[in-house]
């Protein structure tokens, strides 16, 4: 049976931007200002990404509590909707291939659009965070505990918070401005790494907003009487059939706390799943201790035409990812001929001084050793229930990388499809053959992104005639 | 025990588990149940040990649960509706 | 390095045989490829199937029947050795018909094989619509009948592949990852295998690259015609225990998953997932067993199945390079009783034996009229 390609009678776009997070509504904004023909898929139900969620239904109140920065999403998300883009919320994409043909679910069906250039916004996921009895009901991200704030205005009265980084100490003011500060904070940073962090300030200094505002969040915190401690080690999350302590080494003596909500945070790394499946090139960053894809100077891919804007491009912050979105609309317009606006240097240099912070940022909050090499006991792939031991066991077997392993063990075969494990076991795969995550690499990513219902992926292919016959 | 900072916002009644759950119209079942206290929505297929939301934005696929019969089903990204009844996700139910 | 021999390729066609080598009591050194090698076997749908195996060519029938026969074996033993379990099971398997054309060119092809095995011994029957839907519950109208073989049964590929790597260890084996073969060349005896990962040498090599065996086959005398030939796997999220046997497309796995197959495209070396075949399989599977509709897929693979001209296995000895054996096959779940228990002990005399002459290369030779 030979049928016309479908490719013929699909819609198709100038720009496809999936994801509308700050980098997705900018670069959606700008794209259609520069008259390209532009779609945005995003899996919410309304813009704003994970960082601004939510940010069209907040109130005055809920935008109060969650400060200045959050409601600057509210600026990009009215240009997105201003904007000649189409904008299509609840839309989930399962595949896309080498033709940049993207096929997605939204509505209970899926359909297929073509897409000349393609910017991948799906921002960054939290770092994986294994430690015991990080699978115990009552523990969730630091990240969850923003999204319950947000779109819930929902807080716990004795969140215990584990962990390192900007976002925690971002979400703790949140928290103590919702008049719920959190029970404590354990902070896993160690006290050596201040004085190494310390070598970065001076070039950090044009980001000097982003230090100030780094102490102010701290003071806040402290004035609040949140207890803070610091250099914490040897994280264990107590419980039976839910979370009930906190036990750590800080200090040096063992101390523990009692609680039933537990928040863990070791940064957040780029969501690769698209720009893997795409089989774009990537490399490991050593300073974000992540795989980024490698990108040019434009943030295009080393497949033409697929570029990749914000957070997921390495981290940035919101402010960059918007910079990074609008950027890669320029370019992208002018690969198709249009004139570049004058503004692109301008944004450019505001850039490069908003990223000056982040190398001390990085150096600081590098994730913690525990969590970069749990013990064998502790359970690295959530899903599948793989515990760091077996990885280290397959890998003595002769499992050259996570492939492999993955197909010993089952890691990342779960419906999570490694997106909660796979840098855990990249990491501890390649400190167990001592060698860098980069020789290593990950998993490779197939379709369906996200877990797709047979019946709907067998009505997608009725609607529309196979390329190629079956047999 | 969780609260919520805010007062404003219609209420949407659901069951988990059989027990009344009262929501905000429009966030997540997940949302829900954690604001009511419930932080175990499944039971893992391999150990059968209890698990609940995670990430909240629909990456861990921890926050399973069965709604109105059909199982596997993302809290973390489906909204709410009155009168939906939610369950566990019970291990006994998937795998052997 | 030295060892008695050396497998070049760590798939399911190499550990098993590397293994069996090992039963031997060879020192063995297996030369595997990367962590993203094509490797087909990861993508192999876990049939232990013998029931419309070698339609037309006996010798495949029997090879295939044999390998059946001696699974129970190489499991109990693997467990043994290993404590991996292969999830390895025969509770017979069933084929479809979705139309009366279909059963009709099925029964003519059981009868054929009828031939082959003599009828005691095939333990292959057709199935009416009554028959088909009493043996297994839940199949949608659309199946108007099938076949049943008791000998077919079903595994875990990946856990098969992990307790050889594991036995083979346990034998004393060794299994060199990063490795590729890139060059073979003789060396005073034997022969010395370059690689990425150092320099190999043995008086016996077995070609198990998969395709890779063709370029290296040019090395040494061995002129192999094998091509790659995709397929396309679905998996579902686990559900409670559907199926109570594998069937030619859909099986369930000990985990509760179930995996859809089957897909034939003649597409080169792309092994990327089309969503078009995926939907096709979804499809098809829905039409067989309607309760497939409410489940998610997770997963999905694609592989390169290794196909010579007429499909069959090629097993060669090189005429000119002799002690280097070279096994070109799919169905690297189904024949791992064969390859590790009948094909590594004639490798390790020497001699590949008589009931393997029909698989030889020179079947594809031009004819001399």
């Amino acid at each position: 049976m030979k049928t016309e390609p479908k490719t013929a009678t699909l819609p198709a776009y100038d720009v496809v931007v999936i994801g509308a997070g700050p980098a997705g509504m900018a670069c959606a904004t700008e794209a259609s200002r520069a008259g390209l023909s532009t779609l945005v898929l995003d899996e919410q139900p309304r813009p704003g990404g994970q960082i601004y969620r939510d940010i069209e239904a907040s109130d005055s109140g809920r935008r109060g509590i969650l400060g200045k920065d959050y409601e600057a999403g509210a600026h990009l998300a009215s240009g997105l909707r201003a904007s000649t883009a189409e904008y299509l919320p609840g839309a989930v994409v399962w595949n896309i291939d080498s033709e940049k043909q993207i096929d997605f679910s939204a509505g209970g069906g899926s359909r297929s659009v073509k897409a000349a250039t393609i910017v991948v916004a799906t921002g960054a996921i939290e770092r994986p965070t294994p430690m015991p009895g990080w699978t115990l009901p009552g523990v969730t991200t630091v990240g969850a505990v923003q999204i319950l704030l947000k779109t819930s205005g929902v807080v716990m009265e004795d969140l215990v918070m584990v962990g390192s980084g900007p976002l925690l100490w971002l979400a703790a003011t949140q928290l103590i401005a919702a008049r719920t500060p959190p029970k404590a904070i354990v902070e896993t940073v160690p006290a050596a790494r201040y004085r190494e962090a310390a070598k970065h300030l001076g070039k950090a200094l044009p980001g000097w907003r982003y230090l100030a505002k780094g102490f102010a969040m701290m003071r806040e915190v402290k004035r609040a009487g949140v207890p803070v401690h610091r250099d914490a080690e040897e994280i264990v999350i107590e419980g039976e059939t839910a979370a009930s302590a906190v036990s750590f080494v800080s200090g040096g003596k063992r101390q523990r706390i009692e609680t039933a909500h537990v928040a863990l945070h070791q940064g957040v790394v780029p969501n690769q799943q698209i720009t893997r499946l795409m089989n774009c090139r990537h490399r490991f960053d050593k300073s974000q201790r992540a795989f980024l894809p490698v990108l040019d100077e434009h943030f295009e891919t080393s497949v033409d035409n697929v570029f990749v804007a914000g957070d997921g491009a390495g981290i940035g912050g919101a402010k960059s990812a918007a910079m990074r979105g609008r950027l890669v609309a320029m370019r992208v317009a002018e690969k198709a001929g249009r004139p570049v606006s004058g503004e692109r240097e301008t944004l450019k240099a505001a850039l490069r001084k908003d990223a000056a912070v982040r190398p001390l940022l990085e150096t600081l909050y590098a994730p913690s050793e525990d969590t970069l090499s749990p013990a064998d006991s502790t359970l690295v792939c959530r899903c599948e229930e793989i515990t760091a031991g077996q990885i280290r066991e397959a890998v003595a077997l002769g499992a050259p990388g996570p492939n492999q392993v993955k197909s010993f063990l089952r890691a990342g075969m779960g419906p999570c499809q490694g997106r909660m494990c796979g840098l855990a076991v990249s990491e501890i795969i390649a400190a167990a053959k001592g060698e860098e995550p980069s020789s290593v690499d990950y998993y490779r990513i197939r379709p369906p992104l996200k877990p797709l219902l047979l019946s709907e992926l067998a009505d997608f292919g009725a609607e529309e005639a196979p390329r190629q016959a079956a047999e | 025990m969780p609260q919520r900072i805010d007062g404003s916002g219609e209420t949407v009644r659901f069951t988990f588990e059989g027990r009344e759950i009262a929501a905000r119209a429009g966030e997540t079942i997940a949302a829900a149940l954690i604001a009511a206290g419930e932080t175990t929505t499944r039971e893992s297929v391999v150990s059968g040990a209890p698990r609940g939301p995670f990430c909240m934005m629909g990456v861990c696929f921890e926050c399973l649960v069965e709604i109105d019969g059909v199982p596997n089903r993302q809290a973390c990204m489906i909204a709410v509706e009155p009168g939906i009844a939610v369950s566990l996700q019970k291990a006994d139910e998937v795998a052997a | 390095m030295q060892s008695d021999a050396i497998v070049i390729g760590g798939g399911l066609v190499g550990a098993a045989t590397a293994y069996g080598l090992a039963r031997e009591g060879l020192t063995v050194t297996v030369l595997d490829e990367g962590d993203v090698a094509f490797r087909a076997s990861r993508g192999n749908f876990g049939l232990v199937w013998v029931q419309s195996k070698g339609d037309g060519y006996p010798d495949y029938a029997i090879w295939t029947r044999k390998s059946a026969d001696l699974w129970p074996g190489l499991d109990a033993m693997l467990k043994d050795e290993t404590g991996v379990s292969t999830a390895y099971q025969k509770p017979g398997g069933l084929h479809f018909c979705l139309s009366e054309e279909e059963l009709e060119n099925r029964k003519a092809l059981i009868a054929r094989l009828h031939n082959v095995h003599g009828a005691a011994n095939y333990g292959a029957r057709v199935l009416d619509r009554q028959e088909v839907h009493a043996m297994m519950p839940g199949l949608g109208p659309d199946v108007v009948g099938g076949t049943y073989c008791e000998h077919d049964g079903h595994a875990s590929p990946l856990y098969l592949l992990r307790a050889l790597h594991d036995g083979l260890k346990r034998r004393g084996g060794r299994i060199v990852a990063d490795a590729g073969a890139r060059d073979i060349s003789r060396d005073g005896d034997g022969y010395a295998v370059t690689t990425p990962a150092g320099t190999f040498r043995s008086e016996r090599i077995v070609l198990a690259a998969g395709l890779g065996n063709k370029p290296l086959g040019e090395k040494v005398g061995l002129n192999l015609s094998i091509a790659p030939l995709k397929g396309q796997i679905l998996v579902t999220e686990r559900t409670r225990p559907r199926l109570d046997m594998p069937t030619h497309v859909v099986r369930q796995t000990g985990e509760g998953s179930i995996m859809i197959g089957d897909s034939h495209e003649d597409v080169g070396f792309d092994v990327s997932s089309s969503s078009d075949v995926m939907a096709m399989l979804a499809a098809r599977a829905i039409r067989m067993f309607p309760f497939l509709t409410d489940l998610r897929i997770v997963r999905s693979w694609a592989a390169l199945r290794i196909m010579s001209p007429d499909g069959y296995p090629i097993y060669q000895q090189s005429e000119t390079h002799p002690g280097i054996f070279s096994v070109n096959c799919h169905s690297g779940v189904t024949l791992a009783g064969s390859h590790a228990l009948a094909l590594a002990p004639m490798i390790a005399k020497g001699e590949l034996g008589e009931e393997l002459s029909a698989f030889s290369a020179r079947r594809f030779d031009a004819p001399a009229n």
